[in-house]
Formats: C-alpha cells, sequence, structure tokens
C-alpha cells in the first residue's frame, strides 16, 4: 500500500497514521486518505485497469488496501445502460443508467462495504457493524459472512421486510431497535465508543467512503474514458455524491481522461431534503431534519457530508433538487416501464429529479447524462404493491378473451 | 465522561448564552473545537467533560431548549 499516505482532516489538515480513526482530534473535522498520486501515476493505466477483474477491484490503485487481501463478494463493474426509451420520455438525447442495483447485496453499498470489510480484517478486527435503514445492513452482513468475522447490524424496528430479510439470511446478529430515528442514531453512536468493532460508518469511515468512487472510475471507463456532462445522484450522507466527483478528479488528474466538466446533481425526497434545503437557501450549512420520508434508504436527517455535498454542487456548477413523496413510486415505475430495471425508492427519486432537472433547463437534451440508481426494487416492495392488477381468469380460453374485453372496454 | 457533539442553535437561540450555563448550571466543562454561527443558523462542534449524570442532564437541558444535539460526525445511521 506504498500508494497510501495518510488520514488527513478536511478542515485544519493535521495528518494521521492509517489507523481506526474517522475523527480530528483537535477540530473534530472528518478524517480522509490521502494518496500518493506521483506513485499511483507511475503504475497506472488504462490497459492496466482494462486488465484486472471485472469487479471494483479492476481500481484497486486508487482505493485505500491490498488487492490480494480483498473481501471480495464481486462487488462492482455494474451495467452502464444507455436509456433510449427513457431518454425519448425525457427529452434527451445521451441518457444513461448506472444500475448498481446488480450488485451482490443489490445496492452500490456492497462497495464500500468490501473496502471497510477489508480494511478491517487489515487492522485485526474480528467484527463487523453497522447502523442501517437497510442497504448497508444486507451488504455488511454479506461482507462479514465472506469474510469469516462476525457481524452486528443495528436496523430501526419499522423497516422493510424486504431489507430485514436480506440481512438477516447472512445471519448477522440483527438487532431490531425499539425508538425514534434520533434513539437509534444515538444508541449506536455510544456503540461505537464501547465497543472494540469495526463500525463500517463510523471508525472505519474515511476507508469506507473510498469504496464510492469506484462507481466514477467505472462509468467513465464504460462510456469510453470520458466524463459524462451530467451526473444525478441520490443523496443521503453526501458521501457518495461527494466521491463520485473525487472519482472522476481522480481520473483526469491522472490523465486517464480528460478535463472534467460534470453538473453534480443531487436529489432528495421532500420528507428528508436537508441539502436541497441548503442549497435552496444559499446555506453552506446543513440545517439538520426529522426523516420523515418513504426513501428509507435516503432517510438520513443529518448528513455527515452535508457541507462537502454543497460544496461538490458549487465547484461543479451542479444543483440540488427535491422530489415530493408522492412522485418517488412515479419514478420507479417511470424507470421500469421504459427501462426494464426496477429500483427502489431511491432510484424513484433520482428518477424524477432527473425528470425535473430537464424540465427546469438545467440539462439540456443534448448533453450526455448518467442517472445512479443504487438500489434494487426488490427490497422496498411495499411502496409500490398497487401495481398488482393481476386479470383474474378461469383455466379457459373464453375467461381469458372475456376478461381482455373487460380491460379493454375500461382502459 | 467524555462527549463529543455537535450542537445546532435555531435562529431565535443564537443570543442566548447556552454553553456558557451549561457549563455554569451542570458542572460539565465545555470545550469548543469548531464553530460556524450565522444570523440564521448556527452550530458549535465541541467537547463535554464532566460526571456521566450532569453530561446526560445537561445535555437534556440544552436539546428541551431547542438545540439540536448530534454526534460530532453526523448521523451515523446509513441507508
Amino acid at each position: 500500500m506504498a500508494h497510501v499516505k495518510a488520514l488527513r482532516c478536511r478542515e485544519c489538515s493535521r495528518e494521521y497514521p492509517i489507523e481506526p480513526l474517522n475523527v480530528c482530534d483537535f477540530c473534530f473535522g472528518p478524517l480522509e486518505v490521502v494518496y500518493d498520486y506521483e506513485t499511483i501515476a507511475s503504475v497506472i493505466s488504462r490497459e492496466r485497469i482494462q486488465a484486472g477483474p471485472l469487479s471494483m477491484w479492476r481500481y484497486h490503485d486508487l482505493l485505500p488496501v491490498d488487492r490480494e487481501a480483498a473481501v471480495d463478494i464481486n462487488a462492482g463493474f455494474t451495467p452502464l445502460v444507455r436509456a433510449k426509451n427513457l431518454a425519448r420520455c425525457l427529452g434527451l438525447e445521451e441518457l444513461y443508467i448506472k444500475n448498481d442495483s446488480v450488485n451482490p447485496s443489490f445496492s452500490f453499498k456492497d462497495r464500500v462495504v468490501s473496502v471497510a470489510a477489508t480494511k478491517a480484517l487489515e487492522f485485526g478486527f474480528d467484527t463487523l457493524s453497522c447502523a442501517s435503514t437497510g442497504n448497508l445492513a444486507c451488504s455488511v452482513a454479506a461482507h462479514a459472512a465472506r469474510a469469516g468475522m462476525k457481524a452486528y447490524v443495528f436496523i430501526p424496528a419499522d423497516l422493510e421486510k424486504g431489507k430485514v430479510i436480506g440481512a438477516a439470511i447472512y445471519n448477522p446478529t440483527l438487532v431490531a431497535v425499539q425508538g425514534s430515528y434520533d434513539e437509534v442514531n444515538r444508541l449506536c453512536s455510544e456503540l461505537a465508543d464501547n465497543y472494540r468493532w469495526a463500525f463500517v460508518n463510523i471508525n472505519m469511515r474515511p476507508y469506507y467512503a473510498e469504496g464510492s468512487k469506484s462507481l466514477a472510475f467505472e462509468v467513465a471507463e464504460q462510456l469510453g474514458w470520458r466524463a459524462p456532462a451530467h451526473a444525478v445522484v441520490p443523496g443521503a450522507s453526501g458521501s457518495l455524491f461527494t466521491k463520485i466527483w473525487k472519482g472522476l478528479n481522480e481520473f483526469s488528474k491522472l490523465g486517464l481522461i480528460g478535463p472534467v466538466r460534470t453538473s453534480m446533481h443531487i436529489t432528495q425526497a421532500r420528507g428528508c431534503s436537508p441539502i436541497v434545503e441548503a442549497y435552496d437557501a444559499d446555506r453552506m450549512v446543513v440545517r439538520p431534519v426529522r426523516p420523515n420520508t418513504i426513501a428509507k434508504s435516503l432517510a438520513i436527517g443529518n448528513p455527515a457530508d452535508g457541507y462537502y455535498a454543497l460544496r461538490t454542487i458549487k465547484e461543479s456548477r451542479g444543483s440540488a433538487c427535491v422530489v415530493e413523496e408522492d412522485e418517488v413510486v412515479e419514478g420507479i415505475k417511470l424507470l421500469a416501464e421504459t427501462e426494464g430495471i426496477f429500483t427502489e425508492t431511491a432510484g424513484g427519486v433520482v428518477i424524477m429529479g432527473l425528470k425535473r432537472l430537464v424540465e427546469q433547463g438545467r440539462i439540456k437534451p443534448d448533453e450526455p447524462t448518467v442517472a445512479f440508481i443504487t438500489g434494487n426494487g426488490l427490497k422496498t416492495q411495499e411502496a409500490v404493491e398497487s401495481v398488482v392488477k393481476p386479470l383474474r381468469i378461469q383455466p379457459t380460453i373464453s375467461s381469458f378473451e372475456e376478461a381482455l374485453g373487460q380491460r379493454a372496454r375500461v382502459s | 465522561m467524555s462527549r463529543r457533539v455537535k450542537f445546532t442553535f435555531p435562529a431565535q437561540l443564537i443570543k442566548e448564552p447556552i454553553i456558557y450555563q451549561l457549563g455554569r448550571d451542570y458542572d460539565v466543562v465545555t470545550n469548543i473545537r469548531r464553530a460556524d454561527v450565522r444570523p440564521e443558523i448556527g452550530w458549535v462542534v465541541l467537547e463535554l467533560d464532566g460526571r456521566d449524570e450532569d453530561v446526560e442532564r445537561g445535555l437534556e437541558w440544552v436539546t428541551s431548549l431547542g438545540v439540536r444535539v448530534d454526534p460530532v460526525a453526523g448521523d451515523v445511521i446509513e441507508g
């Protein structure tokens, strides 16, 4: 790991050794991994990447762990789909869907957890843990199983069934916490202080977050070594959004793609939109909110990277876009009906955010655009149960034709 | 016990000497590390030192006033 230099505070720039730390001791600012880009530049090339595995680990030179020791359930290298039908529907010419809902545990979280689990083993931890509204829980449990680690996964008691089962199947110690969002948050924060576990998004956070960059790397490679004009990304903690921007810029800095002129757009649902609210008020301070949204995977009231997400919007001349709660399902259905991709509620937020950005003229018809779909619809089936309206028939041709006729008359 | 927390103040509480009162009335040592206070919203990241029950009671009082108290690194729950 000669390519990793240190951890550095994003606020005061103090440096720390590579250890399980996430907060600067001096100013309590967040820590970030610092790379030796000169060393990386001397080895990395398009050819070297293309010769790597068809997974996120083809970009290991830009991840803070050793590839040989990777806890790898084959995350990444997910399809970038040219979405011609949806593009036509929205009035765009060149639209792509980065379909990260087909990762092994069905969300983009496999990328970050793969890095965190690898780093946790490197540090000598035997237990992987997280507090999650769903996708992260599934991924932590799956990676712990793969790595032979113990897993403690904390979830709110009212989580969607698909996500609970999706985590429980890997046999972690699953803890359903009765209590408000704030109470769950507080409990898990205290647990992290009291147990010597690798909490993927707490003491492993600087390493964990880097895994999201692989989404940007893949998109750039899959677009033929170029960055898109627009990226539309769901907003929860803001980490994914900032790391996609970081990833594109790392590729450019290393000469793998040209200058990055991507406008970064973050989308949130009305019931939990603290980053959009700050953007709309032209503030760089995010006012925490109590989440109340059907997009539970975006229900982060006090986003850890909210400020940095706002900075990314400014740097990239992007924007933030809110989607009404009752539009979320419409977005899920629109993507499914036009492109055959079934996404969860967060994806519905992205698709309706994309639609709004086009309507507002922020995305012009001829500008190459990528919408990031980060989670699978099978996990939030409750949100779209109303689509199930089968024709009910007897096992005869006449019954079938009668039902068809009735439907034609109704429609 | 030492706790690292972030206070977020709504506009109407920004002029109140809440951190001073927390130290004086609850016997909690407050140590501010970073802050950004503007007319419409303000936040302060600080360390609190004191007996467990004093820190807990102090935080309950601060919360009851309408100040939001969070872990310094933001929410630890993720999607």
